[in-house]
């Protein structure tokens, strides 16, 4: 088992849903993501998604597209994710990488998962590919105990969401609504009842992005959720300070502890 | 004997095609699929298409010999497939009738596409507007800008154009930005890709529609005195280079040649020329060639001419080259302008900067084979759009006199 699911295990079994922080690495530097993320980790994130910059993300909405194209104009590079990954995981927070498919592929399925292993991190979330879309992966990362999370949609039939569900590993990324990444004013109806049919197609562990904004939205996700995954609204504490990382880190910091209240019942 | 290789199903085509999308796309491409192997099987919907190519697009194409211009091309005898005079002015329209009607087949209530030169977008806002379906077209920014007239004609044909802000500002940008749009308003909502790219199963289907080019065009060179020698087209996606290529690739003594954008020069880095310049990836939903850096990111392409400035090519061609049966030649920004004069001026036929392409690797397979040889080009789109771009290049604009 990785560090990813043995702590959402132990996060469940204190009766409460993780929370689980995306920031895109190389945003505002390499250096400073890396800050941001171990922020994130001392405010009460449990778990990081730690993004990789792509030229061409198509789930991703204005803020996290602004955010990768700024990294992407700085000189990041795909092997900063394992800086960012060990980062996070020598602050005590298991990591997962949130990548498009293209630059695992083009760094090598395998030297890209030998990286991952190396840097301590437990396993990639693959947006824009589907279990039957490649079939380099998955076993690559079964032979190196790395765990795979597929998301599921609003829109995934029954036979694919058995498909999905049994295919990956760690949890299943239920995406709360149709549409890209990116803040929003209320949360979509629908989920609870995805979640649920996720878990019946035999999902270990599920939990819900897209859209969660504040803490209110991560304490609804969190009563039927295993975790609640939060991006957008954490980058733009960055976006709203474009020249001064201190205030962004400080804006970081008040957005996580409101989420990590959120999650925990305490707002 | 060997199988034909003519209309090759997909999902994949050798190693490449397939579907690289998120999951939340997945049961809209299902559906669209399904709705197509049924559309095919169904002879009242081919009906309804050869009706519409007949009495609407104009079909079929006629074909003209070019002399004046085949002078200079060593000579060789040069035939041109007349898409230029479609309805819209462009192949395109092709294949959105076709998808237009699967889109009513749908049921479903709007159309959403990404344009780069925006002949794509104008043919979409036209099927949509003979079709009663909401229409959005996403343009890149700088797009919108050297495209202007495009722009108006899709406004005026009732469609609502979006400029895209992000990335390059172009075609690339435009595609993500309608994958973000159709995510969000799956349920109602078809996208009408404009090339022979992107996810299964829009390369078979868009070739499928694109077709009609070459079934018509090797019936009147039949009836004109034989094949050709080759088989010319520009490719940006691919989508009337891989229409016109599939009625020929089974005739073996046929050279089927793609003309792709070299822009600046391959050497220079600044071009658009995917399979001789690019490497194996993946990019919007179909492993290919692309044009990507060490990291997999995806590199701008340049070209003059906005239907072929794409750094990504349809699956269906990267196989075509891999297995051989097909060639693609780059050929420059200056080489496609001087063959778009010569055309202008030796035939009275303005051809559209990306047919150019297809005009300029004419005069260079002409002159290698010489007067024996004959040729078939296609002549994608007429040059109306590109007027102010082709007399900007020329300094042949009032008041830009040396
Ligand atoms: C006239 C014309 N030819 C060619 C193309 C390139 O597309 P494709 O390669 O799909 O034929 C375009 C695209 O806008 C076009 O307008």
């Amino acid at each position: 088992m990785t560090a990813l699911a043995e702590r959402l295990d132990q996060i469940k079994a204190e009766g409460r849903a993780a929370l689980i922080g995306y920031l895109p690495v190389g945003y505002p530097t390499v250096e400073g993501s890396v800050r941001a993320m171990q922020t994130m980790i001392e405010a009460g994130v449990d778990i990081v998604e730690v993004g990789l910059p792509y030229s061409d993300p198509v789930l991703d909405g204005p803020t996290i597209q602004h955010a990768a194209e700024r990294a992407l104009a700085g000189g990041s590079r795909v092997s900063d994710v394992f800086t960012a990954v060990k980062g996070c995981v020598d602050a005590g927070a298991p990591a997962v990488v949130m990548s498009y498919w293209n630059p695992i592929l083009q760094y090598g399925v395998e030297r890209f998962a030998d990286d991952l292993v190396a840097a301590g991190g437990s396993g990639a979330i693959l947006p824009d590919i589907t279990p039957d879309a490649d079939v380099t992966w998955l076993p690559t990362a079964r032979e190196r105990d790395l765990d795979t999370v597929f998301l599921v949609a609003l829109t995934t039939t029954a036979e694919r969401m058995a498909l999905t569900c049994t295919a990956g590993s760690g949890f299943v990324y239920a995406a709360a609504l149709m549409g890209v990444t990116g803040e929003r004013s209320s949360m979509g109806g629908g989920v609870q009842d995805l979640v649920a049919r996720a878990r019946e197609a035999g999902a270990p562990r599920v939990c819900v992005g897209l859209g969660v904004t504040t803490g209110e939205h991560a304490a609804q996700v969190a009563e039927y959720a295993d975790g609640v995954i939060v991006g957008s609204a954490l980058v733009r504490c960055l976006t709203d300070h474009p020249d001064d990382l201190e205030a962004g880190l400080e804006a970081l910091r008040a957005k996580t502890t409101e989420l990590a209240r959120g999650v925990r019942g305490e707002l | 004997m060997t199988a034909s290789l003519q209309s090759a199903p997909g999902p994949f085509f050798g190693e490449f095609g397939g579907r690289f999308l998120p999951e939340a796309l997945m049961a809209a491409l299902d559906e669209l699929t399904d709705a197509y192997e049924k559309a095919k099987a169904d002879p009242s919907f081919g009906g309804e298409l050869d009706r519409l190519a007949r009495d609407y697009t104009g079909r079929p194409s006629i074909v003209t010999e070019v002399p004046r211009f085949a002078a200079h091309a060593g000579g060789a005898r040069v035939f041109l497939k007349r898409e230029d005079l479609n309805h819209t002015g462009s192949h395109k329209i092709n294949n959105v009738l076709g998808q237009a009607l699967l889109t009513k087949r749908l049921g479903k209530t709007r159309v959403i596409a990404e344009t780069g030169a925006g002949q794509h977008g104008v043919a979409t806002a036209t099927a949509a507007a003979l079709m009663d379906l909401d229409c959005v077209i996403y343009m890149g920014e700088e797009d919108t800008e050297r495209q202007a007239l495009n722009v108006a004609r899709m406004r005026l044909l009732g469609a609502e154009v979006v400029p895209v802000k992000s990335g390059s500002r172009t075609l690339r940008d435009a595609i993500n930005e309608t994958f973000r749009d159709w995510v969000a308003n799956v349920e109602t909502t078809n996208y009408m890709f404009g090339t022979a790219a992107g996810p299964h199963p829009f390369p078979a289907m868009v070739r499928d529609f694109q077709r009609v080019i070459g079934v018509e065009a090797r019936e009147q060179m039949l009836a004109l005195g034989g094949l050709p020698d080759a088989v010319l087209a520009c490719v940006g996606g691919g989508s009337n280079a891989i229409g016109s290529f599939d009625a020929f690739l089974d005739d073996e003594g046929v050279r089927l040649i793609g003309c792709e954008a070299a822009g600046d020069g391959v050497e220079t880095g600044r071009h658009a020329a995917t399979i001789t310049g690019g490497t194996k990836g993946v990019l919007h939903g179909s492993r290919s060639y692309i044009l990507q850096d060490q990291d997999g990111q995806t590199v701008a392409s340049h070209s003059i001419s906005a239907g072929l400035d794409y750094p990504g090519v349809g699956p269906q061609h990267s196989w075509l080259a891999d297995i051989g049966r097909a060639e693609y030649w780059p050929v420059t920004d200056a080489d496609a302008m001087d063959a778009f004069r010569l055309l202008s001026r030796t035939e009275g036929i303005l051809p559209a900067i990306e047919s150019s392409h297809a005009l300029a690797g004419a005069i260079r397979l002409g002159r290698e084979l010489g007067p024996d040889a004959t040729l078939l080009v296609t002549l994608s789109g007429r040059g109306d759009k590109d007027v102010e771009q082709a007399a900007r290049w020329f300094d042949m604009l009032p008041g830009e006199d040396a």
